[in-house]
């Protein structure tokens, strides 16, 4: 008797959960009355909204829907200059003079407003960019508050940031950010900057334009004096005029790592500084002495927060191969719990794609997957008709050299690789040009620093994973750019340092 | 031909010490200049040299004129090095560094020489020896210490310890000033390797001689081979490759030059190296020596771990 209640106790360790039985979520939508969009957005220049010299104005839509929900100016080469001449002008009259402690206070009251006008802000994120509001709501826009907060408390203290150096600020810097984290990338680019005594021009993602322009208002509303901060919307090619504007003395940018390379080139020769914050392929480590049902949830954080729009998602999964079997299968019972759908609804784990050329990326990546040989894993969730959408997926049976596993896919896509030793999967987790960030998980605290040392990336979450806070540095090793934001290291990044 | 043709020098002070009686019917030895290699003195692969001259014309040696197989073999001198050297004890890499100061000091008279030749007065070169020796100790300093001024326990609001440290970013390659050879490279190439990064430098062009001897320095001061390697030739030549190639982290430029420069930079968008440029330091300064010299080869890596949460242990650290 007591043989055979142990054996059911093994058992029902390892009995498969059955989510077909189980009930499923109302819906619970977020109510759209608390934004407004505006039909048409202009340029937000020397604190004014300007019509675009290029006369041009482009559609912002919902992925979800595949609906227009504005449109938005598109900065030609004329208007860029206006931009830079209006935050040069803010910068020698008026930023670069004013008492650090008053700037501290225009970016604290920046911080406040956007905490007031947040589900607003919330409801935008998701509307435009196709994220669940659930994570536009509860991370992107309060963390990009905090951003906020963090650095205007820095701006009267950068004395004891940089030991014996007095700092000065560099200018008029030019920021260019995706559409993954439209408003917090914003403010992780904004707020070091002006807190520092620089004045900007900033570019949003051409998809996901909205809360960057919403942002603008708050910053109009907040009295910060004009041409601090300039908001000009568009495309490549208006990022394009802005690096290669004469009068801009920094380039910050968040993107891909082939167009970070297009930036490196194309600051050679003019002395403008750079930061680059690119793409990465983290590997994400599962030990089998791991708490293995806190890996799991930590490896579907990993790669399905955000739909996989993620620069440091832990899109490599490297399994200890004794855990291998029972890691996958968790994988798998687990993505099939995902909800995908409205993003507006609270429910929802996996929104829309971003845009269609997007999955269309993903879709070229799944395609290569099969072809290579590895085996595709997807949940059986039913998807909306319209819209742009990918079921959770994951490739086991993948091999090291396969493309899956050392391009980045930016979509929610897993490919599984297994080890034996130590020593085996830190050669694999570093055999990559990018480190961006990386994740470990075992019991072990020894292990955990050995691993968290040896691998060679900016962020290592061990036990976690996705972990964002203003206080911590951000940013890559090789390929995945340079330079950190975030933390008293992301203060570099808007200064000179003077003897 | 070469040895022969090689400038005697103004020093009276030969090998034991003793006064040279101008007499002498001894003919002295001279030394065969190479470069340095993952701890050897091989010449230069291609069998080439260059001939610098000092400001009275007379020649200063037959040099090596290091070609780009001579860098790619220096940089996996230097790779293989890396682990190794990042890894050791800050405490020990100090030891070494101060070791490294140590020989120099021993050697000051001939490097003395070696910079007269090259044009420098007594003084200047006197004055030069002994800084270059200071800096050593300087770097010979910071190299347990740099680590805790830049480093940061970030208080995140999440339950989560959370720290940033630097750590180095990996081979770098560096082109050295053409001025005070031995005192500029001594300053640029220790606070790359206090770091714990390996190097490839390219000597001054044309005041080449105390860089060579300099390797003699670093041979016999327990530094591991490959952890600082040093080549001879010109930076026309050679600085494309040293910007383009894919197994080099960083890059460092005190060329003068604005057309390399942007070249430098052009070229290390191919794998993202960190390009840096002292091309208006005095060394001989106090602006010469900063631990921000370190930090400009370093990487910032933050980690994080789970606070347990079951009491209300709250936020983090």
């Amino acid at each position: 008797m007591p043989i055979a209640k142990k054996k059911t106790a093994a058992k029902n360790n390892t009995i498969k959960l059955k989510f077909d039985t189980s009930w499923s979520y109302a819906p619970a939508p977020e109510s759209k009355s608390a934004a407004t969009i505006k039909p048409q957005y202009d340029l937000f220049i020397n604190g004014e909204w300007q019509k675009p010299l290029s006369k041009k104005y482009f559609d912002t839509i919902n992925p979800a829907k595949e609906e227009k929900l504005s449109e938005v100016a598109e900065s030609g080469p004329a208007d860029v200059d206006k931009a830079v001449n209006a935050a040069r002008h803010a910068y020698e009259k008026v930023w670069r003079k004013m008492p650090a402690k008053e700037r501290a206070k225009y970016v604290f009251r920046i911080a406040r407003m956007v905490q007031e006008r947040a589900r607003e802000l919330a409801i935008i994120e998701s509307l435009d960019g196709g994220k669940p509001i659930r994570e536009s709501r509860d991370f992107d826009v309060p963390t990009a508050a905090n951003h906020f907060f963090y650095y205007a408390g820095w701006a009267d203290k950068l004395e004891y940031a940089f030991p014996n150096r007095v700092t000065e600020p560099l200018g008029v810097a030019g920021q260019i950010i995706p559409w993954n984290f439209p408003l917090l990338m914003a403010a992780w680019k904004i707020a070091p900057a002006i807190a520092t005594g620089n004045t900007v021009v900033l570019k949003p993602a051409e998809t996901t334009s909205l809360t960057a322009l919403k942002l603008a208002e708050i910053i109009e509303e907040s009295g910060l004096p004009p041409g601090v901060v300039n908001i000009i919307t568009g495309a490549g090619e208006t990022g394009a005029a802005i690096v290669n504007h004469p009068d801009i003395n920094k380039i910050a940018f968040t993107g891909s790592t082939d167009v970070g390379k297009i930036i490196q080139k194309a600051i050679a020769g003019t002395g403008k500084k750079v930061t680059l914050e690119l793409g990465g392929k983290a590997a994400n480590i599962i030990f089998e002495d791991a708490p293995i049902d806190q890996a799991v949830e930590g490896v579907i954080n990993g790669i399905y927060f955000n739909q996989g729009h993620v620069c440091c998602a832990g899109s490599r999964l490297y399994v200890q191969e004794s855990v291998a079997k029972e890691v996958i299968r968790k994988l798998k019972d687990r993505i099939e719990s995902l909800i995908v759908g409205d993003p507006l609804d609270k429910n929802t784990d996996i929104g829309a794609i971003n845009s269609k050329q997007q999955l269309a990326t993903i879709h070229k990546y799944l395609d290569i997957g099969k072809k290579e040989g590895a085996e595709m894993y997807q949940s059986s969730c039913a998807l909306p008709g319209k819209g742009f959408w990918c079921r959770p997926t994951l490739f086991t049976n993948v091999a090291q050299s396969n493309r899956i596993a050392q391009e980045e896919i930016f979509g929610p896509v897993l490919a599984i690789l297994t080890f034996r030793t130590d020593d085996e999967v830190i050669e694999k987790a570093n055999n990559s040009p990018y480190g961006l960030s990386a994740g470990v998980w075992t019991d072990k605290g020894s292990k955990i620093f050995n691993m968290t040392k040896r691998m060679r990336a900016g962020v290592i979450w061990a036990n976690t994973f996705n972990k964002f806070d203003p206080s911590s540095p951000f940013g890559g090793y090789k390929e995945s750019g340079f330079g950190r934001e975030g933390g008293l290291h992301g203060l570099s990044a808007y200064v000179n340092l003077i003897n | 031909m070469g040895k022969t043709a090689i400038n005697k020098s103004s020093l009276t002070i030969s090998e034991n010490g003793q006064e040279k009686p101008a007499s002498s019917k001894r003919l002295e030895v001279l030394k065969t200049y190479k470069i340095y290699i993952g701890g050897q003195f091989p010449r230069t692969e291609s069998g080439r040299y260059y001939v610098p001259v000092n400001a009275a014309g007379a020649k200063l040696a037959n040099v090596c004129l290091s070609s780009r197989k001579d860098f790619r073999d220096a940089v996996v001198a230097a790779r293989a090095a890396v682990s190794g050297w990042s890894n050791r004890a800050a405490f020990n890499r100090g030891q070494i560094l101060y070791r490294m100061a140590e020989m120099l000091e021993g050697r000051k008279a001939q490097f003395m020489e070696e910079l007269i030749q090259q044009d420098s007065t007594r003084a200047q070169a006197e004055k030069e020896v002994t800084l270059a020796i200071d800096r050593l100790i300087y770097y010979a300093g910071w190299c347990d210490k740099f680590q805790q001024v830049f480093s940061a326990v970030n208080p995140v609001a999440s339950s989560h310890f959370n720290f940033s440290v630097p750590e180095p970013t990996g081979v770098v390659s560096i082109i050295a000033p053409q001025s005070d050879s031995l005192l500029c490279l001594v300053s640029v190439i220790a606070p790359v390797i206090t770091g714990g990064n390996t190097c490839v430098a390219l000597a001054s062009e044309t005041k080449p001689l105390c860089a060579v001897t300099f390797s003699e320095v670093l041979n016999s001061s327990d530094l591991p081979g490959g952890v600082v390697n040093i080549l001879t030739g010109k930076p026309g030549e050679l600085a494309s490759w040293f910007a383009d190639h894919m197994d080099v982290n960083a890059t460092i430029c005190c060329e003068k030059d604005s057309s390399m420069q942007k070249m430098m930079r052009e070229k290390s968008a191919l794998n993202l190296k960190r390009v840096t440029f002292y091309d208006k330091i005095n060394w001989y300064s106090e602006e010469g020596q900063s631990p921000y010299f370190i930090m400009d080869t370093q990487e910032i890596k933050t980690t994080w771990h789970p606070v347990e949460n079951i009491a209300g242990a709250g936020g983090g650290y």
